[in-house]
């Protein structure tokens, strides 16, 4: 299992100075990625702006969107954006997709709500054909790999049929594990060669003042869920033993690529898990 | 704080002692409609998970509730006059009316007012009775008939779902010592009871039927007495002349509540007030009695009474959906228990044991040594007609060993499979050339390459292969990588790979034979799924004129000369696969390839003798099975991978797939290898582990046709405990990566 990190673009209150440094900082190791989430109607930056500006400072870490809302663009721009800065990258992104579930980042965007799963089948469909096609993007083979997120039945058929992988949106390795094999059962019924490649998250703080500020700020991100939100928080890793019981548990779990997510914007938050990591052995490049 | 308590059952009275425990300055007041001394029901049962909770929550009354359990460990199947006994299931039940004396005792001791005779038929009483509307907090554990969260519906949002079988709560003087299954069938239907103890000299009876056989029964015009001399005459052997008694008793249909929001305000709901789960998992007062142990932790714990309700909402909540969605399968699983009634006893029996999903042969095993050894012993006892296939066995069949389930033999017309494992396998172009003699050795080092990954599927332990996939013609393939077999030559390929398998490996080998209809033409499936050959594309053939995707090609429908070309090629494909040395044959008829389009209403809209009726859309692939059955030889298995469900809304279903088994085992087929869904693109099956084996234990069990069930199964334990249920006769299993 891989292990990444998430840029802090949808924490409030990072400078667009910090989000480069982060970059930079998380491209010398031991991080596989640079995730990014995404929220229109929330003080956040733009998930595919956010990774071109990575990809600018940095030269070995893959580029993921774990996940971007993707029906929030049209198509056609979409798929100019990602090819775009898959070749400005040099190939490392990786595009996750999903539904989303905020109705207001519909509504600020003008885009209907309803039908989604239905509009993210064809839009699946549309990206790659548009990559292969080259008449609005610079041209690529194959393009970026593609991953499917979502808990509904539909969501596995969906990744299974046109993805390359699966990414799950977080929660305990238990919650991971039973999604994973939902993941494969319908890999193997399409009969896909090989494996889904299995993309993972989770939220970190460390020290207590930021671990209230990191709650806190779940609470008000998640708090669309009701109740729930107090459950994310909850689950915030706060202690190199939480990491290191999390990290075994998605491994165990089959994970390929698990991604932390930092929940204060502050790069000595960045420094620690580092130092963490390198402590559980997984500290090399 | 200034607490109410509406309902002085288990969970209002549990939750009034352990409040004022842990706080004796709250001041609680317990509302109950009835008499102290008036309760319904008969007795409840316990996990010993669940006692663990209540010694921790509160010692007194728990040390008073064990005093008075009958505690069992047995669980006993009454079936077809056979009694079959499984132990290790630690349970124990007190009488209901044992149950609340000491939880009302406890209260009073701890000063928590109880007032009994209050019928609260609306809130705005409340202040009748002394306590004015001023409340802090009001618990509402006033059952599933919960006045208070009628009153604040909108809030709460709850949904309420009946049940579909009727039963009855009976008592009997009858001695038990087990939790006690009962099933008899009489002119009017099959009835179940769930009987157990409760205390020294009585037992819970509850009686069900499905509603047909309550309607057959006369039970509906009923009276209590008249219902009662029915259930004593029906199980008048079990009972060996003890009675049965009613407590205001009535045949009802079980109602499942489901609540959105548990708390409103200062209002929130506990035990049957908010959730029910089906009786048959024995829950029902534990979960209360649960939610009364989270709430008072919960109200300890928060300041805000705002947080502690949503504290005990997120704590309870996951745990009951859990427990509902097991009540659900059980449930479901005893409304439906006629399509099992042809099972022997002893796969009743399991069956019925792993209904819910949660317990499987590996636990039983742990539990019940004695009883996990029976079902392997009977199991490897079904081999026995295998034996006297080539003469009469002058003695009983005695097996000197019993392996699990699923390395128990199995016959398919003459076909011998050393167990019950198989894995399917799919190969690109012809399969690898091998070794044949008076070849140079560079020769057969550049034939070799590849043997491996060819061979290895028949050296994992898998009694058969299936080579899946295999197109009856090159404008039957699904991709251009896929293998054909359609020609003299390519038999002869296959023909020296197999016999080059012979000396690694026991398995059998079969052969799935398919037309890709309008799934055809698409890329290699490392890029996707039915993404259509950008250059090199092959005309497409369906049963109607319906491209598969917006962008795929519109397939050209089936005239009759189309239909003999693709029969015939059918054919051929089925004697070269005999020439090739094949020991099974499958047929595709799923995930929405040529011969299943025929099948659904979704994608063949023929208006000739081909489409419309089910008789008329299997018309076209009983042909073909026909003319195939006809061409393979006698002794050898023909199988169908049948769609059993297109999982669409007005596609083909599960009942449909039953009737279609039903005919094809008439013509000859021997096995049905259990698929579903990708019929349309909006195929939604709901994958996980087993996904398919619910629909195969229908086909198998209502057809009466032996199958062959997948579905992303890994482990030895999931495959014995789906054959040892007869859920299924074969298993086909997946590699596990990593």
């Amino acid at each position: 299992m891989r292990i990444g990190v998430g840029l802090p673009n949808g924490a409030p209150g990072t400078s667009g100075q910090l989000l480069i440094e982060w970059a930079k900082h998380a491209d010398r190791g031991p991080f596989s990625c640079l995730g990014v989430v995404d929220r229109l109607a929330y003080d956040s930056y733009d998930p595919l702006s956010a990774l071109a500006a990575a990809a600018a400072v940095t030269s070995r870490v893959r580029l993921a969107t774990t996940i971007v809302i993707s029906l929030l663009r049209p198509t056609g721009t979409l798929a100019k954006a990602a090819a775009s800065l898959d070749a400005l990258s040099g190939g490392r992104l990786v595009l996750g997709l999903a539904v989303g579930a905020r109705r207001e980042d519909y509504i600020a965007a003008g885009v209907d709500y309803h039908e989604r799963g239905q509009r993210l089948t064809e839009q699946l469909i549309a990206l790659r054909t548009l990559w292969e096609e080259g008449t609005l993007s610079p041209r690529a083979e194959h393009g970026p790999p593609l991953l499917v997120g979502g808990l509904s039945d539909a969501s596995f058929a969906r990744m299974a049929r046109y993805a390359d992988g699966y990414v799950h949106g977080g929660g305990p390795p238990r919650a991971f594990a039973r999604a994973a094999d939902k993941a494969r059962a319908a890999w193997r019924d399409f009969r896909r060669p090989g494996q889904p490649q299995l993309w993972a998250q989770g939220y970190f703080a460390f020290g207590d003042s930021a671990i209230e500020a990191g709650k806190s700020y779940l609470r008000d991100y998640y708090a669309f869920t009701g109740p729930f939100a107090e459950r994310i928080a909850a689950e915030l890793l706060t202690t190199p033993q939480a990491i290191a019981q999390f990290v075994r548990g998605y491994e165990e779990a089959g994970c390929d690529e698990l991604v932390l997510f930092p929940t204060v914007p502050d790069l000595d938050q960045l420094a620690q898990l580092a130092d963490i990591l390198d402590g559980l052995g997984r500290g090399a490049l | 704080m200034k607490i109410v308590i509406l309902g002085g059952g288990p969970a209002g009275l549990y939750a009034g002692l352990l409040i004022k425990k842990i706080n004796p300055a709250h001041d609680i007041t317990i509302l109950e409609r009835n008499a102290a001394d008036v309760t319904y029901g008969w007795g409840v049962v316990f996990s010993d998970r669940t006692l663990a909770s209540f010694q921790r929550a509160d010692a007194r009354s728990y040390e008073q509730i064990t005093n008075y359990f009958v505690i069992w460990d047995a669980i006993d199947t009454c079936y077809r006059d056979e009694r079959i006994r499984c132990g290790g299931h630690v349970i124990a039940s007190i009488s209901r009316k044992r149950l609340l004396n000491i939880l009302q005792e406890r209260c009073r001791e701890l000063g928590v007012t109880m007032r009994f005779g209050c019928d609260i038929a609306d809130l705005s009483q409340l202040g009748a009775h002394g306590d004015d509307n001023n409340y802090d907090l009001l618990i509402a554990a006033d059952g599933i008939n919960s006045i208070v969260r009628r009153a604040y519906a909108d809030h709460f949002q709850p949904a309420i779902a009946q049940g579909k079988a009727r039963y009855i709560w009976l008592g009997t003087n009858k001695v038990l010592d087990s939790f006690t299954f009962i099933f008899r069938e009489n002119e009017h239907g099959f009835f179940q009871v769930h009987a157990y103890p409760f205390s020294g000299n009585a037992s819970t009876f509850i009686v069900e039927c499905d509603e047909e056989t309550w309607l057959n029964a006369g039970l509906d015009k009923a009276s209590e007495a008249e219902s009662i001399a029915y259930c004593e005459r029906l199980f008048a052997r079990d009972l060996q002349g003890a009675s049965l008694f009613s407590n205001n008793s009535k045949w009802i249909s079980f109602p499942t509540l489901k609540t959105k929001n548990w708390h409103y305000g200062r209002i929130v709901l506990l035990g049957d007030a908010v959730h029910t789960a089906h009786f048959s998992i024995g829950s029902g007062t534990k979960l209360a009695m649960e939610d009364a142990i989270a709430l008072a932790a919960a109200l300890e714990q928060h300041d805000l009474l705002e947080d502690a309700l949503n504290a005990y909402e997120l704590e309870r909540k996951p745990v009951v959906e859990t427990l509902q969605r097991a009540a659900r399968e059980s449930q479901s699983y005893f409304e439906t228990l006629k399509r099992h009634a042809n099972l022997e006893p002893v796969p009743f029996t399991f069956h019925l044991l792993t209904r819910s999903g949660r317990i499987t042969y590996d636990d039983l095993k742990l539990r019940d040594v004695r009883f996990g050894d029976m079902v392997d012993r009977w199991y490897a006892q079904q081999a026995a007609p295998y034996a006297t296939k080539w003469g009469n066995l002058d003695m009983p069949f005695q097996t000197t060993f019993a392996p699990p389930p699923m390395f128990s033999p199995f016959m398919l017309r003459s076909l011998f499979l050393p167990n019950r494992v198989v894995q399917s396998t799919i190969i690109e172009g012809t399969p690898p050339a091998v070794h044949v003699p008076g070849i140079t050795l560079q020769e057969f080092k550049a034939r070799r390459t590849g043997f491996g990954r060819f061979a290895w599927p028949f050296c994992a332990g898998a009694g058969l292969v299936i080579f899946e996939h295999v197109a009856i013609a090159d404008n039957g393939r699904i991709t251009p990588n896929d293998a054909t077999l359609s020609t003299e030559e390519q038999a002869e390929t296959w023909k020296l790979a197999l016999r080059s398998l012979a000396p690694i490996s026991m398995a059998k080998c079969g052969i799935e034979l398919n037309h890709a209809g309008r799934r055809g033409a698409t890329r290699h499936r490392s890029e996707g799924v039915d993404r259509p050959l950008r250059e090199g594309a092959w005309t497409l053939l369906s049963a109607s004129a319906l491209p598969y995707l917006p962008g795929s090609q519109v397939p050209k429908a089936m005239e009759r000369d189309d239909m003999e070309r693709v029969r015939n090629d059918f054919v051929r494909a089925a004697r070269y696969a005999e020439q090739a040395g094949f020991d099974l044959l499958q047929l595709n008829c799923a995930h929405g390839y040529l011969l299943a389009s025929f099948l659904s209403p979704l994608t063949n809209q023929r208006s000739d003798e081909y489409g419309g009726s089910l008789e008329n859309r299997l018309r076209f692939p009983l042909e073909v099975f026909e003319a195939v059955r006809a061409a393979w030889p006698e002794a050898k298995p023909l199988s169908v991978a049948l769609a059993a469900s297109d999982c669409v809304k007005g596609g083909f279903t599960v009942e449909e797939a039953i009737l279609v088994a039903s005919v094809l085992k008439e013509h000859g087929c021997d096995l049905i290898t259990v698929q579903v869904g990708q019929t349309t693109p909006e195929g939604e099956p709901a994958y996980g582990r087993g996904f398919l084996t619910a629909f195969s234990d229908r086909i198998r069990n209502e057809a009466g046709i032996p199958t062959l069930v997948g579905g992303y199964l890994t482990s030895s334990d999931e495959a014995n405990t789906i054959l040892a249920a007869g859920r299924a006769d074969l298993c086909m299993m997946e590699q596990v990566s990593r």
